[in-house]
Formats: C-alpha cells, sequence, structure tokens
C-alpha cells in the first residue's frame, strides 16, 4: 500500500465538480440530469440490466458442463473477486462525477475520452443483435396463440403424401426454427433475401424499445417494475409446473452432480470468470450513466453488493428451472425411443404386447445378444441413453427455440406456456436493452452529437431507427450466421479490454487516493482493504488474464461456424464450415475498431492539442469563477470552438 | 365314399387356407390393444375376429356399391399372440379369386376411421402393414393467428407513442406559457426554450432559492 503509483493528471480539478459543488447541486435539486423516481426503479433497472438471457440460457449450460455442483466454487469466487469490484468502481465513479460513460473518461482525463466512445460502440453493436434475439422471441410468442402450436408437427408436403422432407428427416421444432423463422440458407455467403416476417417483427421489437426508452429513464423507470419483476414470476410458474412433471428431479440432479475433478481444468475457471464478467453487463457504459441519476449520497456500496448477489442467485435459480424442464424432455424422449424399441421387438418376434417392458428389456437384449447376435444387428435398434439426452444442445438459442420448445409441446394446455416462456424471455432482453440504448444514447448526448434543443425523444429515436437500419442484416436468410458472428467477437473481447482501462484509469489516473475519498464523502466511509486491493491488482489480473485467453484462443485456431444444411452428410447434425476469408475483415472490425478508439482517440487529440496550442492560452486566461464552473467540461473542446451552449439555451 | 364327402367338407377350406397364405394379394394387420387402451384394454378373441371380419366385408361393400360381400369372403391366416394376422379378400362371385391389392387398399384408406372405430383404435395401434394411414387435412387459417396477435401489439405501441408524443406537446406549450415560475413543475426539459429575449436555464429550479438565470444573465446578456 505504500506504492501509490499515480500518473500525472493535472487539471482534474477543473473538470469534475469539487465536493461542495456536488452538496450544492444535492441540495439544489438543480441539473437537468434526470433522476430517479425512487431507490427501487435504480435497483430494479440495474437488476433488469444484469440479469438477461446468458442467466437464463448460458449459465445452466456451463454449470453442467463443467461439473455441475462443483461449478459453483469458481463461479462464486470470481463473483467476488471479479465481479463485486468491478460493479462497484461503475455505480461509484458515476455517482461521483455525474455524468455518462463518456462524460466520465473525458473528465478523468480527456485523452481517455476513447473509453467511453468505445463502450457507446460496443453498446451499439450488441445491442443491435440483442434486440434481434429478441425479434426472434416476438415471432415464437406471436406464434403461441394457437393449438396445436405450429412447432409440435411438421407441415405436409404438396401433394399430401407425406410430412415434408427436411421435417421429417430431423423434427419439427427444428423446422420450424431453422426454416419457417429463419428460412436460414446453408452458408453464411449466401444472403438468401430478406424474410419479411423477421422484418416486420424486427421493427415491432424496435418500436416497442423506443416507448419504453422514450424518455430516457423516465420512461423506462415505469417499465422496469414489470419488465424486471415478471421473469421471477414465470421463472417460479416453471418451477411448480416442472417439478410435478415425471423426471424432472433427474434434470436437476444432474445439474448439480459435482465432479470436482472438474476444478483442476483451467478452462473451467475461465469459463466462470467469463460469464461473470458479462453476465454483470460491465464496461456497456450503461451502469455509469444509470449510476450518475442516483443522489450523492447514495449508498453505492451497497447497492453493488446486493445486485451481485441477486444477480448470482438469479443465475441459480433459472438453471434449477431449465434442468428440471430438460429433465423431463430428456425422460419423454428416452420413454419414447424405448417404446419404439420394444414394438420393433414385438413385431419382429410376434410376442404379444407386455411380454417386454422397460424393466426387462435390458435382460431380454442381453439374451438376444448371446443368443442371435446378428439378428439383433438387423433389427437397427437405436440406442436410448438418458445422459445424452440431457446434455443435447442446451445451450443459447438451441436451448430456447429448439429444446425448450420441444419440452413445452408435450405439456399439457401447452400454448399457455409457450406463451408464459416466451413473455419472460422477452422481459429479460427488453431490460437488458434498457441498458444499452442508455450506453448508446447519453454519450452521444456528452459529445454534443446533436443539438441540444432537441428533445430526448428524437435521440432516442434516431438511435433505435439506425440500429433498426443495420439490424436488418440479421433478417436475411443468413441472419443466424452474422448474429452468431456479432456475438463472439463484438461483445467480446473488447468489453475485456475497456473493463481492463477502466480499472487502471480510475486505479491510477483518478488516483485512488482520490477515489477512496471520494466513496468516503458519498458513503461516509472509506472503502475497507478488500476493495483496495480488488480494484488495484486482483480484478485487472483476472480480466487480463481472460483477456489472453480469449485473444490467443481466437487467433490460433481457425474460426468456425455451425451450419444448417438439409443436403449434408450428416443431417440433421450441424455442419461445421470455415469462414470464408472476407469474413475476418469483418471480425477485425468489429473485435479491433472498438479496441482501437482508445489509443485512438488519445492520439488524435494530442495532435489537436499540440497544434491549436496558442488558442488554449486564450482560454485559460479567463478564470472567473463563473467561467470556470460553466467551461469545466468544455476545457478540452475550447480547442475548436468556443461552444458556450452548456445548459444554457441559446441556439 | 366318406373320404369324398369329407374331401368335399374340407376342400374350400384348404384352398382358403392356400389363397391366404399365398401371401400375394393379402396384408398383414397387426393391433397393439395395450398400448392403445392400457387397463381398459379387452382380449382378443374368436368374436373380436369376426368384428373384424365384419367390417372389413362392410369396408368392401361400401367401396364397391355393388357387390355382396359375406364375412366368407374375409379369409384371415397366420394368427399369432402379438395379435397379427393376414388377411385376403376373395370375390363374392367367386371365391376362388382374389380381389387385387390395390382395391383392397383403397376400401381400407376410405373407411379407415370407421374400421379404427370400431375397434377403438387408432392409425397407429391397428396397423395395416403397407397401407400408410391418411395425413390429417393441415389446419389453414384465414388469417394467420400470429398477424392478429402482431397487430394488437403494434397497435398498442403506436398508441404508447402517440400518447407520449402528445404529452411531449402539452408540456412544452405549457411551459411556453408559463415562462419563469414553471419551475413549479417537476419534469425536467432539456432547456430549449427560450423566452422573450430573457434566458432560462433549467426550468425546474425551485422558486426563489438560486436563481441560476440571473448569474447566467451576466455572460451572456446579448447587447
Amino acid at each position: 500500500m505504500k506504492l501509490k503509483l499515480k500518473l500525472p493528471n493535472p487539471g482534474l480539478d477543473e473538470r469534475i465538480p469539487s465536493h461542495a459543488e456536488l452538496e450544492r447541486i444535492e441540495k439544489e435539486d438543480a441539473g437537468e440530469r434526470p433522476q430517479w423516481d425512487n431507490k427501487t426503479q435504480y435497483m430494479l433497472t440495474c437488476v433488469g440490466f444484469c440479469v438477461g438471457l446468458g442467466n437464463v440460457w448460458r449459465f445452466p449450460y456451463l454449470c453442467q458442463s463443467h461439473g455441475g455442483g462443483a461449478f459453483m466454487i469458481p463461479f462464486l469466487i470470481l463473483l467476488v473477486l471479479e465481479g463485486i469490484p468491478l460493479l462497484h468502481l461503475e455505480f461509484a465513479i458515476g455517482q461521483r462525477l455525474r455524468k455518462g460513460s463518456v462524460g466520465v473518461w473525458t473528465a478523468i482525463n480527456p485523452y481517455l475520452a476513447g473509453v467511453g466512445i468505445s463502450s457507446m460502440l460496443v453498446s451499439f453493436l450488441v445491442g443491435m443483435y440483442y434486440n434481434t434475439i429478441i425479434a426472434w422471441v416476438m415471432w415464437y410468442f406471436f406464434n403461441s396463440f394457437q393449438d396445436p402450436l405450429p412447432w409440435s408437427q411438421c407441415p405436409v408436403n404438396e401433394n399430401r403424401s407425406g410430412l415434408v422432407s427436411e421435417c421429417a428427416r430431423s423434427s419439427p421444432v427444428d423446422y420450424f426454427w431453422y426454416r419457417e423463422t429463419l428460412n436460414t440458407t446453408s452458408s453464411i455467403g449466401e444472403t438468401g433475401g430478406m424474410q419479411w416476417w423477421v422484418v416486420v417483427c424486427l421493427v415491432c421489437a424496435w418500436t416497442l424499445l423506443w416507448v419504453c426508452c422514450i424518455r430516457g429513464i423516465e420512461t423506462t423507470g415505469k417499465a422496469v417494475y414489470i419488465t424486471s419483476t415478471l421473469p421471477y414470476v414465470v421463472l417460479t410458474i416453471f418451477l411448480i409446473r416442472g417439478l410435478t412433471l415425471k423426471g424432472s428431479v433427474r434434470g436437476i440432479e444432474f445439474l448439480f452432480t459435482p465432479d470436482l475433478d472438474e476444478l483442476l481444468n483451467p478452462s473451467t475457471w475461465l469459463d466462470a470468470g467469463a460469464q461473470v464478467f458479462y453476465s454483470f453487463s460491465l464496461a456497456f457504459g450503461g451502469l455509469i450513466s444509470f449510476s450518475s441519476y442516483n443522489s450523492v449520497h447514495n449508498n453505492c456500496e451497497q447497492d453493488a453488493v446486493i445486485i451481485s448477489i441477486i444477480n448470482g442467485l438469479t443465475s441459480i435459480y433459472a438453471a434449477i428451472v431449465i434442468y428440471s424442464i430438460i429433465g423431463f424432455r430428456a425422460t419423454e424422449r428416452f420413454d419414447e425411443c424405448l417404446n419404439g424399441n420394444i414394438l420393433t421387438l414385438l413385431n419382429v418376434f410376434d410376442l404379444p404386447e407386455g411380454n417386454i417392458t422397460e424393466t426387462n428389456y435390458d435382460s431380454f437384449i442381453q439374451n438376444l445378444n448371446s443368443t442371435a447376435p446378428d439378428a439383433l444387428q438387423e433389427l437397427g435398434l437405436r440406442t436410448c441413453d438418458m445422459q445424452t439426452f440431457l446434455s443435447q444442445g442446451v445451450e443459447g438459442t438451441g436451448l430456447a427455440f429448439i429444446v425448450f420448445t420441444e419440452a413445452i409441446t408435450k405439456m399439457p394446455v401447452s400454448p399457455l406456456w409457450s406463451v408464459l416462456f416466451f413473455i419472460m424471455l422477452f422481459c429479460l432482453g427488453l431490460s437488458t436493452m434498457f441498458g444499452s440504448v442508455e450506453g448508446v444514447v447519453v454519450p452521444l448526448q456528452d459529445l454534443n452529437i446533436f443539438p441540444k434543443r432537441w428533445p430526448k425523444e428524437i435521440f432516442t429515436g434516431m438511435v433505435c431507427f439506425a440500429s433498426f437500419g443495420l439490424a436488418v442484416i440479421f433478417a436475411q436468410g443468413s441472419g443466424n450466421y452474422w448474429l452468431a458472428l456479432f456475438d463472439s467477437f463484438a461483445g467480446s473481447i473488447p468489453l475485456l479490454i475497456i473493463a481492463f482501462c477502466e480499472m487502471m484509469a480510475v486505479s491510477y489516473i483518478y488516483g485512488i487516493d482520490r477515489f477512496n475519498d471520494d466513496i468516503k464523502f458519498m458513503i461516509g466511509h472509506k472503502p475497507n482493504i478488500f476493495w483496495q486491493a480488488t480494484w488495484r491488482f486482483i480484478s485487472p489480473l483476472v480480466v487480463l488474464v481472460i483477456f489472453l485467453f480469449y485473444f490467443v484462443t481466437t487467433i490460433s485456431k481457425d474460426l468456425t461456424y455451425i451450419a444448417w444444411d438439409p443436403e449434408s452428410v450428416n443431417f440433421p447434425a450441424l455442419v461445421t464450415l470455415n469462414y470464408p476469408q472476407w469474413v475476418y475483415i469483418i471480425i477485425f472490425l468489429l473485435s479491433g475498431v472498438p479496441a482501437l478508439f482508445i489509443p485512438g482517440v488519445a492520439l488524435y487529440k494530442l495532435i489537436q492539442k499540440r497544434c491549436c496550442k496558442k488558442e488554449k492560452h486564450t482560454e485559460e486566461a479567463i478564470s472567473s469563477t463563473s467561467a470556470r464552473i460553466h467551461m469545466s467540461d468544455e476545457a478540452d473542446k475550447s480547442d475548436t470552438n468556443i461552444n458556450t451552449l452548456h445548459s444554457d439555451n441559446h441556439n | 365314399m366318406i373320404t369324398r364327402i369329407l374331401l368335399l367338407l374340407f376342400l374350400p377350406s384348404v384352398i382358403a387356407q392356400d389363397l391366404c397364405e399365398d401371401g400375394k394379394d393379402g396384408y398383414k394387420v397387426r393391433l397393439s390393444i395395450k398400448t392403445a387402451l392400457g387397463d381398459k384394454a379387452y382380449d382378443w378373441n374368436e368374436s373380436e375376429m369376426f368384428l373384424f371380419r365384419s367390417s372389413l366385408a362392410f369396408a368392401m361393400r361400401k367401396y364397391t356399391q355393388e357387390e355382396k360381400f359375406e364375412i366368407s369372403n374375409i379369409l384371415v391366416c397366420n394368427e399369432t399372440k402379438r395379435v397379427s394376422f393376414v388377411f385376403v379378400v376373395t370375390s363374392p362371385n367367386d371365391s376362388t379369386k382374389l380381389i387385387p391389392k390395390d382395391q383392397v387398399a383403397s376400401a381400407v384408406r376410405k373407411h379407415r376411421h370407421r374400421l379404427n372405430s370400431a375397434f377403438l383404435l387408432s392409425d397407429g395401434t391397428l396397423e395395416f402393414v403397407g397401407i400408410p394411414p391418411t395425413l390429417a387435412t393441415p389446419i389453414t387459417y384465414s388469417t394467420q393467428p400470429w398477424l392478429i396477435v402482431f397487430g394488437v401489439v403494434i397497435g398498442a405501441v403506436a398508441v404508447g407513442i402517440l400518447s407520449v408524443l402528445m404529452s411531449t406537446m402539452t408540456r412544452r406549450r405549457r411551459a411556453a406559457d408559463k415562462g419563469i415560475d414553471s419551475g413549479k413543475e417537476e419534469e425536467r426539459i432539456e432547456g430549449f426554450v427560450k423566452e422573450n429575449g430573457t434566458s432560462l436555464t433549467r426550468l425546474d429550479s425551485k422558486d426563489g432559492d438560486y436563481n441560476k438565470a440571473f448569474s447566467n444573465d451576466e455572460r451572456f446578456t446579448k447587447l
């Protein structure tokens, strides 16, 4: 602790409001800055932002594939060492500097503006594809209002002689997802044209998002009462329903059976770290924004701990619910498979029904194997393995749109469960989108891209419209592959870099001493040794290790994707294809450009400063009180022109 | 003499057996009664077989519409404990002539539902090996149900957007009318109002405590 490394940072006091300033702002309740109506709205918005689709469809899969109950150990350890400190840091810095992400980093040091712009870009890209997933959820939701559900049976072909071949060879749920929803092509190169129904759903998703975000937190603060609480209600309903179904306990056992050997596997720890990081929606800039609308003396430490705990518990709760339903589905499939085999045996050997049951099936097969193994081969019996059924395709869109929808068709009153499930996914996704939109709109405001007199409705409308316009690429036939590309590259590496820079900036450029004092001013006591250690060493180290791992694995191997190709040899198994060369450019743009903004903007500011040095001297001569207060965040912009429009309304 | 009589008596059944066991024009039938009915399953016996033969004769009658098929025209053989057997249909006019396979198939397909109902079974549990079940007509909707739900949702969203925009417009108009005293309102408007040449910084500043407009005027008073 003796070594308080701090990089020189001149002019910091001019750029940020002092403690006295903050007290004054607090008392006057002044500021064009919006405010939360009450603490509940703030907490629900943050919980909604953090709890998203990943809690439902990524965490259960990781849990089960990395040793079940044993995965909790790395997950909880990294939650404490990585998640909570980063969350507290973002909350505290937002609450202290009272600005969005660009404003905060610019205030700490003008050369760091790139961090904020990078956050904004990543929020934009992620928001684009995330809302497309919501559009697909809405499509399924719209299609849930019919009995029987359209994905419960294969459609009949033109001359009514049989089922459509693609469907008969795979399954009705696969067919509905790949053909009737996505109408997917067989590779990323073939665009396949615009699927109008997906465009229609995209329009619906973006306009719904716009109406919720239209006035910033004024409207989202009301919307989160529903979008953040409804998922918990639905999860509980599904839990009760799930536990009453046959085979559900089998699924939960499968999920939590611990395999402590997995703890020795480094990829378990890395996956746990990555899951904690992405699950908290860190480095998007949304959390900094939300926190900046709080009152100055809000206890951000307590908030960070509470939200982290809620996020962790939600992941575990969702995992239990999901796996109870998966256990049910696996049991149904197993029974179907076994009964199919039994029927074949009865038919071939003309035995009376009831002669072979589930209990004596194994002994019968053994008997047959010893007496007539050739005959057994010829029968072509399917292998029915419960473990295989339990571990089938259970993450990501495959879980929601294939496995879970199939499970729903086997439940009585399926349309009801389908509607509930997709409403839950919709709410989970929408509340995360609120944070994304906030992470784009507020930096744009801070950068003064739009004239200040334009109402907020137009800002949010333009952002939503622009995102929708670009998201139309996901409505093509190959849209699913593009989305997977964005998911893997736009939302992974840049975030890690941004988070690392954030921690370095606060600890070493802003100064950990000053930060401690700020927190003492805000919440009344200095952050203890745990926070000091994690902010300065442990959390950056964890993030760095995860980043290096991801970077090395991405660079070293051939990048591939999985595709649905009815003409492939192993159909209905998905086929693994290599990305064509031109996609590598896109990957570089998605991963590299946001990250390169950080040094890029710093360099730009440096050049700007050097060549416009003369003007800067003139500006600094004006040092009257009013000028200092109002020019505080204009100091670095004064190079180009004197923009006096702080809060004043002159055109 | 007696042998001749015996031969004459048994000849038809022997011939019948031969016709059936030839197997060329016959269909194999498999019943899965226990699977379909569980506890309410009935046993398969002579009477049930009688019912089968009579219902099949009924199907043939209805299919051909003139020829009077009798139960004796339906020949059954190869019965097993699985409850499966083979049947052939002979012509009512000539008991040595078999009705061709495809005609039998068409008759069965046309009246499949009646045959199933007679035995309380379904297409899968009363299986005619080689006669695939007719697929149910796919349900067609005049308007797709998803479009209806979409219409409802997008209508609600449009109403929401319009009401929000309306309220913004009314706020602006109200703020423009009120002037500085509009500090009483809690809503925040991002300072775009210009009022008779004086500048308003924030419309929600509390009355009388700290009039920012005043301090700003120092810098921005237009001459």
